[in-house]
C-alpha cells in the first residue's frame, strides 16, 4: 500500500462543494472576506467548470421574480412554496431567497449567460416563476467568476471531503474539515473558522431504474453522494425533513425535462387510454386538501394520481407530444416551425443530452410520436424541489424568534453553515436560489468569523482516527487480494460497487423506492434498519484497488447514512403527506392536527443514539 | 450511454499536466492508461452522459455509445462547442440527420470581473442584509421584508 502525506491548509472560510451554491458563496465570501483580510478556500472532488447539479448545463432557470418588472413578490413565492410542499416550510427561509434571487440572475446575465428574450427586453417566461436561457455554459460562466473571485490558489480540485472536523475543546463547534485527494497520495486537513456545507444531495441510494450501463443515467446528478447530509450528520448537526424525497415525473429512460412541454407546449399527459388522470382522478385527492384543490397542484399529488392509473393497469403513461407539438405549428410560418423545433431540442441538448440521443435512436420525433413518461427512484434533496437538510438559522430582519440563532444559514453546530442541497424546508430554490443561498451563507460565516476570530483548533486525536480509517479499504484489499484469482470475488472483502448494489436494493425494497410502488410501514422500515446495520457492518470490509475505488467506498459511506437516516424519519412521521413521493401503508392519511410539524434528527456520535423532535411550522407570510 | 475513446484519435493530451478528458469528467470516469498513452472510461455504469469529455477533447476522440440496456443502437449525437456557440449534430437510427445551433455565452471567455460593481465593504455593511453590489443588481430599491 502506497505511503500517504498530510497536507494542511489553514483558511477562515472553507467552503465544501463546488456546486451552484458554492460557486456562490465563494464569490461573496470574496467580497466581504476584504473587511478583515480572510483566506475562503474552495474544495471540491471535481473541476468546478462541470461541477455539481448544473455540470451538464440547464435550458432554463426556475427561480426568478421578476420584481424590477413588477411581475412577481416574495411573498407569491412564499404562497405558492408553501402549497407546493404541503404546508410545510420554512418560511423564513424561503423568502430570504426570494427577496435577493433576482440580483443573482441579473449577474448571470451581466457575466455572459445568454437568455431568451422578449421584443421589449423582459425573460421569456416558461411558467410564472421559470425563464429560459441558452445554458450550455451556465457552470463553467458561474466557475469563472467564483475563481476570479477567490483566486486559483484556493481552489482544491479532485479533493474529496470524508469528514468535518470539531473543535479540540467544543464538540459542538466547527474546527474545518479532513479529505483526500483522489488523484495523489495525499490527505488534506482544512483547519477553519468557518466551514460551509454546499456538497451534493443523494442520487442512487435507491436501485434505479436501469439494470445495466444505464445506472448512471439518473435524473439528478449521479456524482451527488448525499456527502452534504452524511458531513453534517456526523458533525452532530439538527437535520430536518430527512423523510421527504423527490420523486420526479420524467420522460422513460432518458429521464428528459418535461417543464418546457407542459408549461410553454401545454402538453397532455395521459394514461394508455387518453384518459388524463389529473382530471379523471381529482376526486381521490379529498384526503389532501387544503394542498390539493390550491393552484398548481403540488407535485407528489400529481404523482400520485399517474401512479394510481398505473397500479390499475392503465399504464403506459404518454406524453402527448404530438397532439401539442402540431398545435403549436398550426398556423405558424416556417421560420417559427423551426424555432419550435429548436427550442423543443435544445431543452434536451443543455441539459439531459440522454435523452435527444434516446429519441434519435428510437426515431422519434415529438411532433409524430408520443413518448412514455415514469417515475423516477426518489432522491434526498434540499434544493429544487426536495426539502431535505441541515435545519438553520434565519436572517434575523425575517425569522421568528424559534428560527433565529445569530447568523444566517447557520447549523446547530457553532461555525458551520449550510446552503443548496444541505439546507431543509426551503425547497424549490433550484440553481438561482441555490446560488443565492451560498451568497447568504457566505455573508453570515465572514460575518462569524469577524465575530468569532480565534485560531481553528480541531481534536488532533480525531484526526488521527480519520486519517488511519480513511485509506483502510486500500490496506484491506492489499492484505487480503491474493486469496482469489478473480479481484471481483473474495470472502474478505466487498469492492465498492457490490456494496452499492445491495444498499440499492435494501432501499428499494424496504425504503420505499420505485419496485415497492413507494411504499413502507413500520415492519418494512425496521426491517430495512436492519438490514442496514449489517451493511454498515460490512462498510468496514470494503476493499479498494486504487484511489478511484477508495472515492466509491467513501461516497457509499455517505449514502449509507444517508439511508439510515431517512429511514429513522420516515418511522418518525407517522402520516402520509406526500403521497407520490412515498406512502406509510399503516398511517395512510394526512394528519395536519398532529403532523403540520417539522420532524428533526440529531445523531450522537459518542454514544450512536438518535434524538428525535418536533420543531413547529410558523407562518411569516 | 457511456463514453468511449477512439485509439486512432487519441494522443493522452500529452502537453497537458493530465488529459482534457480526466480533468473535467464531474464523476472521475477518464483516465490515462498510462502503458499505451491513451485515455478510457474505467466505469461506463458510472457515466451521466454529460458530454463534458466529449466537447473538451481537442482531439474530438470521445464519442458515446447510448447505454446499452436502454437504446437501440445506430443513433449520435456531436456537439462541436466554439467559444460563443455549439453546433449539434444529431443521427437518428433510421439515418435522419438534425443540425442545431445555440448560444452559449454572449462575452468573452475570461472576461468577468466578479466585484466590478461592489465598493469596498466595512464593517457596517457586513452587519446589514444586503448583498456585495446588490444596489447594483437587484433591480428595486429596496431590499423587501415580509409585508
Amino acid at each position: 500500500m502506497p505511503e500517504f502525506r498530510t497536507e494542511e491548509v489553514e483558511c477562515d472560510v472553507l467552503i465544501i462543494g463546488g456546486g451552484m451554491a458554492g460557486c456562490g458563496a465563494a464569490y461573496e465570501a470574496a467580497h466581504w472576506a476584504k473587511v478583515k483580510g480572510m483566506r475562503v478556500v474552495l474544495v471540491e472532488k471535481a473541476a468546478i467548470e462541470r461541477s455539481g447539479a448544473v455540470a451538464m448545463g440547464l435550458s432554463a432557470i426556475n427561480m426568478y421574480l421578476g420584481m424590477k418588472w413588477g411581475e412577481n413578490t416574495p411573498e407569491d413565492f412564499v404562497r405558492y412554496v408553501r402549497n407546493e410542499t404541503m404546508g410545510l416550510s420554512r418560511e423564513d427561509l424561503t423568502f430570504d431567497i426570494a427577496r435577493h434571487v433576482d440580483a443573482s440572475v441579473h449577474m448571470f446575465e451581466e457575466w455572459g449567460l445568454p437568455f431568451f428574450k422578449t421584443p421589449e427586453g423582459r425573460y421569456v417566461r416558461e411558467g410564472r416563476w421559470q425563464i429560459m436561457i441558452h445554458g450550455e455554459s451556465y457552470k463553467p460562466i458561474v466557475a469563472e467568476a467564483a475563481k476570479a473571485a477567490i483566486g486559483e490558489a484556493n481552489l482544491y480540485q479532485r479533493v474529496f471531503v470524508s469528514h468535518l472536523l470539531t473543535d479540540a475543546d467544543d464538540p459542538n463547534k466547527i474546527a474545518g474539515a479532513i479529505g483526500f485527494s483522489v488523484r495523489d497520495n495525499v490527505i488534506y486537513v482544512f483547519k477553519a473558522k468557518a466551514v460551509i456545507c454546499s456538497a451534493g444531495g443523494a442520487v442512487n441510494v435507491w436501485r434505479p431504474h436501469a439494470v445495466g450501463e444505464g445506472l448512471g443515467r439518473a435524473w439528478y446528478t449521479v456524482f451527488n453522494t448525499g456527502s452534504v447530509y452524511s458531513l453534517m450528520i456526523q458533525a452532530g448537526a439538527q437535520m430536518t425533513q430527512m423523510e421527504h424525497r423527490l420523486v420526479q415525473t420524467r420522460f422513460k429512460d432518458g429521464y428528459g425535462p418535461v417543464g418546457m412541454y407542459f408549461l410553454m407546449f401545454r402538453t397532455k399527459a395521459t394514461n394508455a387510454y387518453g384518459d388524463e388522470y389529473e382530471q379523471t382522478r381529482r376526486h381521490e385527492l379529498e384526503g389532501w386538501e387544503p394542498y390539493a384543490g390550491s393552484a398548481p397542484m403540488p407535485t407528489p399529488l400529481r404523482n400520485h394520481l399517474m401512479l394510481r392509473d398505473i397500479q390499475e393497469g392503465k399504464g403506459p403513461i404518454y406524453m402527448r407530444t404530438a397532439e401539442a407539438l402540431q398545435k403549436m405549428m398550426e398556423g405558424a410560418d416556417a421560420t417559427r416551425q423551426r424555432e419550435v423545433e429548436s427550442d423543443a431540442w435544445e431543452d434536451f441538448l443543455d441539459m439531459t443530452i440522454s435523452q435527444a440521443l434516446l429519441w434519435a435512436s428510437n426515431n422519434i420525433d415529438p411532433a409524430k410520436t408520443d413518448s412514455e413518461l415514469v417515475l423516477t427512484e426518489p432522491y434526498l434533496m434540499g434544493s429544487h424541489a426536495g426539502t431535505s437538510g441541515a435545519w438553520v438559522s434565519g436572517p434575523e430582519d425575517v425569522s421568528p424568534s424559534d428560527y433565529f440563532w445569530g447568523y444566517n444559514r447557520m447549523t446547530t453546530v457553532q461555525g458551520l453553515f449550510a446552503a443548496g442541497d444541505g439546507v431543509g424546508c426551503a425547497a424549490h430554490k433550484f440553481s438561482s436560489g441555490s446560488y443565492t443561498e451560498g451568497r447568504l451563507a457566505a455573508k453570515a460565516a465572514v460575518n462569524y468569523v469577524y465575530d468569532n476570530p480565534g485560531p481553528a483548533n480541531p481534536d488532533g486525536g480525531r484526526v488521527e482516527e480519520i486519517k488511519a480509517a480513511l485509506y483502510a479499504p486500500l490496506g484491506h484489499y492489499d492484505q487480503h487480494k491474493d486469496a482469489t484469482t478473480r479481484s471481483e470475488i473474495n470472502p474478505n472483502y466487498l469492492l465498492p460497487k457490490q456494496a452499492l448494489l445491495r444498499l440499492q436494493k435494501i432501499m428499494d425494497e424496504y425504503g420505499g423506492g420505485w419496485g415497492s410502488a413507494y411504499m413502507v410501514n413500520r415492519p418494512t422500515l425496521e426491517r430495512g434498519l436492519e438490514q442496514l446495520a449489517m451493511l454498515r457492518e460490512d462498510l468496514e470490509k470494503l476493499g479498494a484497488r486504487d484511489l478511484h475505488d477508495l472515492l466509491r467506498c467513501w461516497e457509499l459511506a455517505d449514502r449509507v447514512w444517508c439511508a439510515e437516516t431517512h429511514l429513522n424519519h420516515l418511522l418518525y412521521r407517522q402520516e402520509t403527506r406526500w403521497p407520490g413521493y412515498y406512502y406509510r401503508g399503516d398511517f395512510p392519511n394526512l394528519d395536519d392536527e398532529n403532523w403540520k410539524v417539522f420532524v428533526n434528527s440529531s445523531y450522537d456520535r459518542e454514544t450512536g443514539d438518535w434524538n428525535f423532535t418536533k420543531a413547529p411550522y410558523i407562518p411569516v407570510i | 450511454m457511456p463514453t468511449f475513446v477512439n485509439p486512432q484519435k487519441c494522443d493522452g493530451c500529452k502537453a497537458l499536466e493530465v488529459p482534457a478528458c480526466m480533468y473535467i469528467c464531474p464523476n472521475n470516469l477518464m483516465k490515462l492508461d498510462t502503458d499505451i498513452g491513451q485515455a478510457f472510461n474505467q466505469e461506463p455504469d458510472a457515466c451521466w452522459e454529460c458530454f463534458a469529455c466529449v466537447k473538451m477533447c481537442p482531439q474530438s476522440a470521445i464519442d458515446l455509445r447510448g447505454y446499452a440496456d436502454v437504446m437501440p443502437m445506430g443513433a449520435t449525437a456531436t456537439p462541436l462547442r466554439g467559444t460563443d456557440s455549439i453546433i449539434w449534430g444529431l443521427k437518428f437510427r433510421d439515418g435522419t440527420l438534425k443540425r442545431f445551433r445555440f448560444p452559449i455565452r454572449s462575452t468573452p471567455w475570461g472576461s468577468i470581473q466578479p466585484h466590478q460593481h461592489a465598493s469596498e465593504p466595512g464593517v457596517e455593511d457586513l452587519k446589514d442584509h444586503g448583498m456585495a453590489a446588490e444596489e447594483h443588481y437587484l433591480g428595486v430599491d429596496v431590499l423587501p421584508t415580509p409585508a
